[in-house]
């Protein structure tokens, strides 16, 4: 990915910045200009909080180029308890312990690197809370 | 706004064609319809294909292939919506001729998927996906619709075999298509056993990797008289979009696209899907077969997978589905995908399916899906 595509969504791959419609308070991530439900235009910034739990779940056995180094890996679909839905890899977990409502937060890892020097790029992944 | 039929249709066997271009693969086709139709000259053209600037290094690609089919200087388009691009060039071809602008309309779709190496087609598909924030994670195609399997089998019970069945039903239709990529019977065993993609979504669970085309004639249908073939009416069409993120959307146990696309077909057709005698759906993997049937209104939700397993939707069942074979055993050049489902329909409608054909059939529809459902065509047919 160019390093400035990258660096446009740190603020949501690095601090999970999120936008909330300061009219009817629906939740966007990443941020929008307009809101869907409503049509408002005016946003508040926020961080969402890190956690939530699996919608749904693969695990990935035929990766792209990106990928290849780190299959089988698993995949999932976290609704986070602000309510914004996001896919990212699930980690430090074994495929069978993951399962729809298994309890997740989000952790800052590194994603993948770009070609021989390119940049690395980093982001969120979920790891399962275990109590 | 002027009712439209199509006249003609065509479609070379589809496959991996390392001796033709994606040149020769569209016009070989489009010709074939040309011929069908009986026509010597096209007002005007529309062609879908997903991505001939990554797959053929090729963009601008409606007047490459205007020129080549014969036809310079007409208004020619190329539609791109993902793996819908066909079935929305054939819906943009009808409203041209339904607005009067033409009389006679080209819907082509095309696509020369096997010149570059599986993971480079790998990434020209991911595409259709939300790049940025589905790609992130890394997920495949097979991985957003695996996701779906689960939601699915996690809601209704939908099984391993059910998904396996689809695969079954649509190889054993196909091997009876001699344009199919893949003719030949596949047993539920072999799905099951075969290689893991995406759990639970092996590789016989997928569509595969094609080169191919497919064309259609339309004109108005007052003016099928003039011409040396049955007409066949479009009566319904239906277009949707949706994020095309899946994480985007509220359940992820159907495709709302699908849905919405189904229900604007039907009112504009006048038609319920009871009326309907087979429909040729977008199979890129086992489980959209699965959630389309439901989606349509076919079966009810969570139905679809006990629907395939009970035979319901094979031939001779309650509702055929992908009789042609499905993009599983046909082949799923992603441009020409839409098309083709329009060729198949044509040829079931005009009694001309042979060891295929569907009994009595007088109404089709098709139903072209964008990625893991962010848009979504449908057109409803019926014999004249």
């Amino acid at each position: 990915m160019p390093p400035a595509r990258s660096w446009r969504s740190y603020p949501q791959t690095y601090r999970l910045e999120a936008g909330r419609c300061t009219s009817c308070g629906a939740v966007y991530f990443p941020p929008r200009l307009i809101c869907s439900q409503c049509k408002g235009r005016e946003f508040e910034t926020f961080s969402m909080k890190r956690t939530g739990k699996v919608l749904t779940h693969t695990v990935i056995r035929t990766p792209s180029a990106a990928f290849a180094g780190d299959a089988p890996f698993a995949v999932a679909i976290v609704e986070m308890d602000d309510g914004v839905r996001l896919t990212t890899q699930v980690v430090d977990a074994d495929f069978e312990e993951i399962r729809i409502g298994l309890p997740v937060k989000l952790e800052f890892r590194r994603v993948y690197s770009e070609g021989d020097a390119g940049v690395i790029n980093y982001g969120y992944k979920a790891v399962p809370v275990r109590s | 706004m002027r009712d439209v039929a199509v006249i003609g249709v065509g479609m070379q066997k589809w496959g991996e064609l390392w001796t033709k271009s994606i040149r020769d693969v569209f016009v070989e086709s489009a010709l074939l319809a040309m011929d069908d139709a009986g026509v010597d000259h096209i007002d005007s053209m529309y062609v879908g294909s997903m991505s001939p600037g990554i797959f053929s290094s090729q963009e601008h690609l409606e007047s490459v292939l205007g020129d080549y089919l014969g036809q310079p200087h007409i208004p020619a388009t190329r539609v791109e919506s993902a793996c819908a691009s066909g079935g929305l060039a054939f819906r943009l071809a009808w409203m041209e001729v339904a607005s009067g602008i033409s009389d006679i309309a080209l819907a082509g779709g095309v696509e020369k998927m096997t010149d570059i190496s599986g993971s480079d087609a790998t990434y020209a598909l991911a595409t259709a996906a939300d790049m940025k924030w589905e790609g992130i994670s890394g997920v495949t195609f097979p991985g957003l619709y695996a996701m779906m399997a689960v939601a699915h089998m996690d809601r209704y019970g939908t099984t391993r075999e059910q998904l396996a069945h689809v695969a079954v039903k649509n190889h054993a239709n196909g091997s009876k298509n001699p344009r199919a990529q893949f003719p030949f019977p596949v047993t539920v065993e072999q799905v099951i056993n075969s290689v893991k993609v995406a759990d639970p979504l092996n590789i016989l669970d997928c569509s595969p990797i094609t080169d191919g085309a497919a064309a259609a004639i339309l004109v108005p249908a007052d003016q099928v008289k003039n011409y040396k073939r049955p007409g066949v009416k479009i009566i319904g069409s239906g277009h949707a979009t949706d994020s095309i993120a899946l994480h985007g959307r509220d359940d992820l146990t159907t495709i709302r696209a699908a849905a919405e696309a189904g229900q604007r077909a039907y009112e504009m057709a006048g038609k319920q899907p009871s009326d309907i005698d087979f429909a040729e759906v977008h199979d890129c993997f086992t489980i959209a077969e699965i959630v389309v049937s439901e989606a349509l209104g076919f079966f009810e939700p969570g139905q679809g997978g006990p629907a395939a397993e009970s035979g319901a939707t094979a031939m001779g069942g309650k509702i055929p589905i992908n009789v042609s074979g499905g993009l599983k055993s046909k082949g799923h050049p992603v441009g020409a995908t839409g098309v083709a489902q329009v060729v198949e329909s044509i040829e079931q409608l005009r009694g001309e399916a042979g060891e295929r054909q569907v009994k009595d059939a007088r109404v089709a529809l098709t139903q072209n899906m964008g990625g893991s459902g962010g848009s979504c065509v449908v057109h409803i047919m019926e014999v004249m």
